[in-house]
């Protein structure tokens, strides 16, 4: 599954997905991000009949996901993202 | 709800419904699906994965007794008593308020599930707008979500969204539709997503002499541009379903299908009760997995 | 050398004189709905208040949303200032060693790193988006039922953190009544209110760099709650702001206008 976390504005679309079929809940991506965006659950909670942890940005980040991931995301010279590094099954990546 | 003027713009039918071909005291499973939503909360009651009884209401502001009167209402017109409900998922916004759900689910699970049923297994693309929200859901045949993407940050092209403008436009919401139709060249959106921008906009239009129709019609169509960038994000595959409360607003859906260039799928049933349909049937599945709730000593 | 800074902006227009490097008139009108007409209004009342005729200015420039406008209103050979040069060039004219500007006006908020010559180095904007302006706390004023200027008075009497779960003006504007159902006192909506408004400005200012003295421009820069907040979320004892902040871009036209570029 695709699971697509953001939202759309007047200002942009700003969507992390996180693909479930590719993530194992390891939780690397949850020690990097300085603004502690993901969480991992036990059991998918978008799909029962999948078995094992999964990733998931966590509810009360998936609204401000732009102004969280700002500080990752200088006007220049921006580095990899750290979420998307550490992720070594590359399950994650921005829409921005 | 911040402004209650008189009359209530925002209000719209509440109903209950009972299937009178299915008698509950046969069945091996009875399962229940709450879905609390921030405007609107349906409880549908299952009887081994057929549709025994719904009710739809509004939420209101007690979001935790929302789901007891929820489900009071779906079985007002039976006389089943609730003791008989073997398994029930909450879902929805304020599912964490379903004091007697045994277990959650996110609506992007139930919706997908529910309009499974609801549209058939032919239903590969779920689109989903509510009072508060917008998700659009891809789907296999067993109505198991592969993709999804939701957006609950933004009023617009919400229900709120659409109650603001009924509001500073002083059209109820149910004309809303019907009304944005009565003009006689379909005008230009209005060019601010953002509601609160729109509302200016919107009110510097009828300065200058637009009527309250071709507002209403430029807003409608701002709306349908929005949702379908949702949906055009996440890619459609067909069939293509609607749910959720703006399911019912023409004005907004139709203006959204020529967008989409296609027919959306068609159904009998109460679009607002896909959640808790959807609910049901994984709390049913459940049980059928043995993995519903240790049965009470009699 | 008499040159003139017009910034065209949401809410209001803004007309700034300069003569040789010291500001001369500073008017300010509404803008409402019809740009052109409060254009021509807050340069009147410019050019009166410092006893110039429209002949003596020589340089003129034109700044904010509605800057297609100003060309139009004056007839008159202008240069357009994008609003991130404007802000630049205002933080500096008031505050030559800062090095980081944020500008929060009615419907926008920017920010830029400036290099030495006041020049933006690196920007980002919060737009299209009530949230993170200042139409933000309008909205919630007329929910709190409260004036707009006592809202940031009101946020300093409270000390408690109530997050804000609404990141939009509409969906935060139902969460107020929510709150104010509950009881909770007017004075703690108001700071989590000015908290939520200032972690959104604070974000913004972090994608460009904080690089200590930190100056803030725009109406906003008005409302002792807001300062009080962007000042605790950033760490900085104080924030940099002049007098009458929402001149920032005008003031930051005119200059650019002497400069002549």
């Amino acid at each position: 599954m695709l699971a697509n976390y953001g939202y759309q504005d007047g200002s942009g679309e700003y969507f992390i997905t996180i693909d479930t079929e590719k993530c194992d809940g390891c939780g690397e991506c949850v020690k990097l991000c300085p603004a502690g965006v993901f969480e991992v659950k036990e059991e998918d909670p978008h799909d029962p009949m999948r078995e094992g942890p999964v990733a998931v940005v966590a509810q009360d980040k998936r609204r401000k996901l732009k102004y969280e991931c700002n500080p990752c995301k200088p006007s220049t010279n921006a580095p990899a993202l750290p979420c998307v590094k550490a992720c070594k099954a590359g399950a994650i990546s921005h829409s921005w | 709800m911040s402004e209650q003027k008189s009359p209530e713009f925002w209000r719209w039918t509440e109903s209950n419904w009972v299937n009178p071909q299915i008698d509950w005291k046969k069945a091996k499973y009875i399962t229940v699906g709450v879905d609390v939503g921030s405007v609107s909360t349906q409880a549908v009651v299952m009887a081994d994965g057929e549709i025994f009884a719904y009710g739809n209401r509004r939420t209101g502001s007690d979001s935790p007794n929302s789901a007891r009167k929820g489900l009071s209402f779906a079985l007002e017109k039976t006389d089943m008593p609730e003791t008989r409900i073997d398994y029930s998922i909450g879902t929805g916004y304020g599912r964490v308020n379903v004091p007697m759900a045994d277990r959650t689910l996110t609506e992007i699970a139930c919706h997908a599930r529910g309009a499974n049923f609801i549209y058939g297994p032919q239903v590969r693309t779920v689109l989903d707008v509510g009072g508060q929200d917008m998700k659009a859901i891809q789907c296999d045949d067993k109505g198991r979500v592969t993709n999804f993407l939701m957006n609950d940050k933004c009023a617009a092209g919400t229900g709120r969204g659409m109650e603001v403008f009924a509001d500073l436009l002083g059209v109820p919401i149910v004309e809303v539709g019907e009304r944005s139709y009565k003009v006689t060249q379909e005008p230009p959106a209005v060019s601010n997503t953002c509601v609160v921008y729109a509302k200016s906009e919107a009110t510097g239009l009828l300065r200058k002499g637009w009527t309250t129709e071709e507002v209403l019609a430029a807003y409608c169509r701002a709306m349908a541009e929005r949702i379908y960038s949702l949906v055009e994000r996440l890619g459609v595959t067909p069939e293509f379903a609607i749910t959720g409360g703006m399911a019912k607003n023409r004005g907004v859906i139709g203006r959204l299908m020529s967008l989409m260039g296609l027919e959306p799928a068609k159904t009998t049933w109460d679009t607002q009760i896909a959640g808790g349909v959807g609910a049901a049937l994984f709390a049913h599945a459940l049980c059928q997995k043995g993995k519903g709730r240790e049965k009470k000593p009699a | 050398m008499i040159s003139a800074g017009i910034d065209c902006g949401a809410k209001t227009t803004k007309v700034v004189l300069m003569k040789d490097g010291r500001i001369m008139g500073k008017v300010k009108v509404l803008t409402g709905f019809d740009q052109k007409k409060s254009i021509l209004e807050a340069w009147d009342l410019a050019l009166q208040s410092a006893k110039v005729s429209a002949d003596e200015v020589n340089r003129t420039s034109g700044t904010g949303s509605g800057k297609n406008v100003v060309t139009f209103a004056l007839a008159r050979t202008l240069d357009l200032v994008n609003d991130i040069k404007a802000m630049a060039k205002g933080a500096s004219f008031y505050f030559p060693r800062a090095r980081t500007v944020a500008d929060v006006g009615a419907e926008e908020g920017r920010a830029a790193k400036l290099d030495d010559r006041g020049n933006a180095a690196d920007f980002a904007v919060n737009e299209k988006c009530a949230a993170g302006a200042g139409a933000f706390i309008e909205a919630m004023a007329r929910a709190l039922e409260t004036p707009l200027e006592e809202m940031g008075l009101l946020s300093l009497q409270s000390d408690k953190e109530i997050p804000m779960n609404a990141q939009c003006a509409i969906f935060a504007e139902s969460e107020v009544v929510g709150l104010i159902h509950r009881m909770t006192e007017k004075k703690d909506i108001s700071k989590a209110i000015h908290d939520a408004m200032a972690s959104r400005i604070v974000s913004m200012i972090r994608r460009i760099g904080v690089n200590e003295e930190v100056v803030l421009l725009g109406g906003v820069a008005r409302n002792p709650g807001f300062i009080e907040a962007v000042q605790r979320q950033l760490g900085i004892p104080n924030l940099l702001i002049p007098e009458e902040p929402e001149f920032g871009m005008a003031v930051g036209a005119a200059v650019v206008a002497a400069e002549g570029s």
